[in-house]
């Protein structure tokens, strides 16, 4: 191979790395033929960043290299030789194959100059919080660069909801970010109610909020749970799964599912609640009581766990916000920023509840926060459980919006309301038409677009929906917060320690459904 | 709290409009193209296939009606500082294109040369603050739609609790915008996002890369010549074709 051509390989190699791209400033961006190469790229994104960046060894020196190589290669036996050569064919065939030489790329790379490794973390990690893969430059144990590469679980889930109904893109995007299914279903929602121009019943809005702070308090447990797991404090894992249990034992007695319930929908919510909820909650209520203590006992004054956290993930409110950052991590640096308390929605300026912050910006107040944050979605809950008292309406009375499904407690657990076949199948030709037409065409939505934007329990969820006036949604886009928080890694991990990344990302509590959508 | 802007109705538009001068956002830039395709038939059904009659109901695209003043709530406001904002910057008026508020929600249709600028004026300009860029993404109006590639940006202020978005509309055979890196750094991964499923160039983003697909994917799979699913499913010694080429019912 000539040296024109390695380095041409080598150069298409580099482009594919993503954060060799990233030095390489701007101007070959507009490029096409700079995309096309980029495309055509091979992997080994690591090694070949890293040839980018020794790239002091000159050429000489590395034709010197291959010189001495090949002097080498002389004294092999004809035995050896043959095996070589086979090898070889083997390896050109495997390099013609896959468009990247390895051998050539490892040449390049100077071990000897400087004690840095480029370890690769994920994206089958225990610590990476799902299938989050880290590119980790490290210098002993210190971290001199980091990069987050996602893309592991992309499942195209907004383009698949343009296939859909409207009613019906809701069990898509239920699925995206898995622990906070109530979340992702509700902003869509309420962009899609926004289009539509329509008012949803004060009961379906409270059974809303409720079981969104029932899930914000099982997404917070989880984020405690796999925190400490990836930290060594296998305790807080057991107790903060035991907890999410009982929210989940809630979850599925109002929805029928733990989780991707696919509860709230466009106009209200599915069902109202079942009969014996207020015993089951006040239940919940008391065990979240109990148990929410537990977690400052186990944890919060812990020596070893404050000497993981403390100080550790900092990133500033200029950080923040510069990086779009919300959620905790904005809260942990001190400003009070939460939608629910500054851009209401769902009637939340209803609720007395506070926004707790800190100052410190670090793992520890986050994990703080989430403590803190739970309590106050404990004391949503209970006013949540006064409110439901008054009995009403959970979707629009507009038959051409809510979903006609009426289910019922069947012999078997569950199934279709008997009273509602006999009117479509025995009573009303008309009930039918309509129903068949809303379930297998949809409603139209006028054309437009809307964006909602909630609180999350990672920051600030938000969907822009667009409509061109049919049954179906012809762009749905979620901005999930995991996704632009996942940004800050590189902010909050480079200079500290390789264990310390695991901490930080755990602070930021990621989940890759959401992020990769 | 923010109040809820209301839509206002024509009736008022032009009474006020009547009454005294824009002296917002003039929407003098190049006229937003249609942002729905033209639409065939009912169920998505093309050519024969559909026996009802309807198989050949066309119905028109729908272009973004521009908003005349009062715009309601604080978006006259927001408009308002922008002009004062742009005259003092030397931002020409045809920057804007149009203003639109819907759904409650007001957009602006900014033309691509002047985005860079206007994105810093809305950051930086006192009386605007949008300090945070809540999210940017793309959207595909249809193979058959004049600059049918948008680019959307939702702004957020924080010191004054308010919305509003930024659209860019480009061809796909010139789909450059400049990046909004420089101005809002979390712009990166969502332009990266955007370039990745449409295939927006953003002029300046300091490593426009695939973030969602492999790096040697082919195409951009948000397209609306994109097909679902879009690559046969292999297995060992079978393959099952893409979603859109098996039999459908539709």
């Amino acid at each position: 191979m000539s040296d024109a051509e390695a380095n041409e390989r080598r150069r298409g190699a580099a482009a594919g790395a993503e954060s060799a791209a990233r030095s390489e400033q701007s101007s070959a961006v507009s490029d096409a033929e700079a995309n096309e190469r980029r495309r055509g790229a091979a992997a080994g994104a690591e090694s070949a960043a890293r040839s980018e960046q020794s790239s002091a060894v000159s050429d000489a020196e590395a034709n010197e290299r291959r010189r001495g190589a090949a002097a080498g290669a002389e004294v092999v036996t004809s035995e050896q030789a043959l095996a070589k050569s086979s090898r070889q064919s083997d390896i050109e065939a495997l390099v013609a194959s896959k468009g990247g030489d390895w051998d050539a790329l490892l040449d390049d790379i100077e071990y000897a100059d400087s004690e840095q490794i480029i370890l690769n973390m994920g994206p089958q990690h225990p610590s990476t919080h799902g299938v989050l893969r880290l590119i980790l430059d490290i210098d002993g144990e210190t971290v001199t660069k980091a990069r987050a590469v996602i893309g592991y679980l992309h499942t195209g889930i907004e383009k698949s909801t343009e296939y859909r109904t409207f009613t019906q893109a809701v069990q898509f995007l239920t699925r995206a970010d898995y622990l906070s299914p109530t979340f992702n279903e509700a902003c869509y929602c309420l962009a899609v109610e926004k289009l539509l121009g329509i008012e949803v019943p004060q009961r379906a809005t409270i059974m809303r909020v409720l079981l969104m702070e029932i899930t914000r308090i099982s997404s917070h447990l989880v984020a405690i749970a796999t925190g400490g797991m990836e930290t060594g404090a296998l305790t807080g894992m057991t107790m903060g799964f035991r907890d999410r249990e009982e929210a989940l034992h809630i979850m599925e007695l109002v929805t029928g599912l733990r989780m991707n319930q696919g509860f709230v929908r466009p106009g209200g919510v599915a069902q109202d609640m079942p009969p014996g909820w207020e015993e089951r909650l006040d239940y919940f209520i008391k065990v979240m009581n109990q148990r929410l203590p537990e977690y400052d006992e186990l944890l919060t004054g812990q020596p070893i766990w404050k000497a993981r956290l403390k100080g550790i993930g900092y990133l500033p409110v200029q950080g923040c916000l510069q990086l779009g950052v919300t959620g905790p991590p904005l809260r942990s640096s001190g400003l009070a920023w939460d939608l629910r308390k500054t851009v209401p929605y769902c009637g939340y300026e209803e609720y007395d509840f506070d926004v707790p912050t800190t100052t410190n910006a670090d793992a520890y107040d986050r994990y703080l926060l989430r403590v803190a944050e739970m309590h106050e979605s404990l004391k949503i809950i209970k006013q949540c459980r006064e409110r439901l008292k008054e009995p009403g309406p959970v979707m629009v009375e507009d038959k051409k919006i809510g979903w006609p499904a009426r289910l019922s407690v069947g012999a078997d657990g569950t199934g279709n309301s008997l009273e509602h076949i006999r009117h479509i199948m025995g009573e009303s030709m008309e009930a039918l038409i309509h129903h068949f037409k809303l379930v297998t065409e949809g409603f139209t939505v006028p054309a437009g677009q809307a964006y909602a934007a909630i609180e999350g329990p990672r920051g600030e969820l938000g969907a822009h929906v667009v409509s061109n006036g049919g049954t179906r949604p012809w762009r749905v886009h979620l901005r999930d917060p995991g996704f632009v928080n996942l940004q800050a890694v590189s902010a909050m991990c480079e200079g500290g320690m390789v264990s310390d990344v695991v901490v930080a990302i755990a602070s930021l509590d990621p989940v890759l459904g959401g992020v990769d959508r | 709290m923010t109040e809820t802007p209301q839509k206002p109705s024509a009736a008022t538009d032009v009474a006020h409009t009547a009454a005294g001068p824009l002296t917002g956002p003039t929407g003098k830039g190049a006229p937003v193209p249609p942002t729905t395709p033209e639409r065939h038939g009912m169920f998505h059904a093309r050519d024969t296939g559909d026996t009802s009659g309807y198989g050949r109901l066309a119905i028109a695209p729908v272009t973004p009606a521009p908003a005349t003043r009062p715009f309601g709530g604080y978006f006259d406001e927001v408009a308002d500082a922008l002009a004062a904002a742009m005259a003092e910057r030397g931002i020409p008026e045809s920057a804007v294109e149009q203003v639109t508020v819907a759904a409650t929600e007001m957009t602006i249709y900014v033309s691509r040369a002047h985005l860079v600028a206007l994105l810093q004026t809305l950051r930086d300009e006192e009386s605007l603050r949008f300090e945070m860029l809540s999210s940017l993404s793309g959207a595909d109006y249809g193979v058959d739609v004049p600059r049918r590639l948008h680019v959307v940006y939702e702004l957020l202020s924080l010191t004054y609790r308010r919305r509003v978005r930024l659209e860019v509309s480009v061809n796909v055979d010139d789909a450059t915008v400049p990046s909004a890196v420089s101005i809002y750094p979390t712009a990166d991964w969502h332009e990266r996002e955007t370039y990745d499923m449409f295939g927006v160039v953003f002029a300046g983003h300091p490593g426009l890369t695939r973030i969602l697909m492999p790096d040697d994917w082919v195409g951009h799979p948000q397209r609306k010549d994109y097909p679902l699913g879009g690559i046969p499913v292999e297995y060992k010694g079978h393959e099952i074709p893409p979603a859109d080429q098996r039999r459908a019912y539709t």
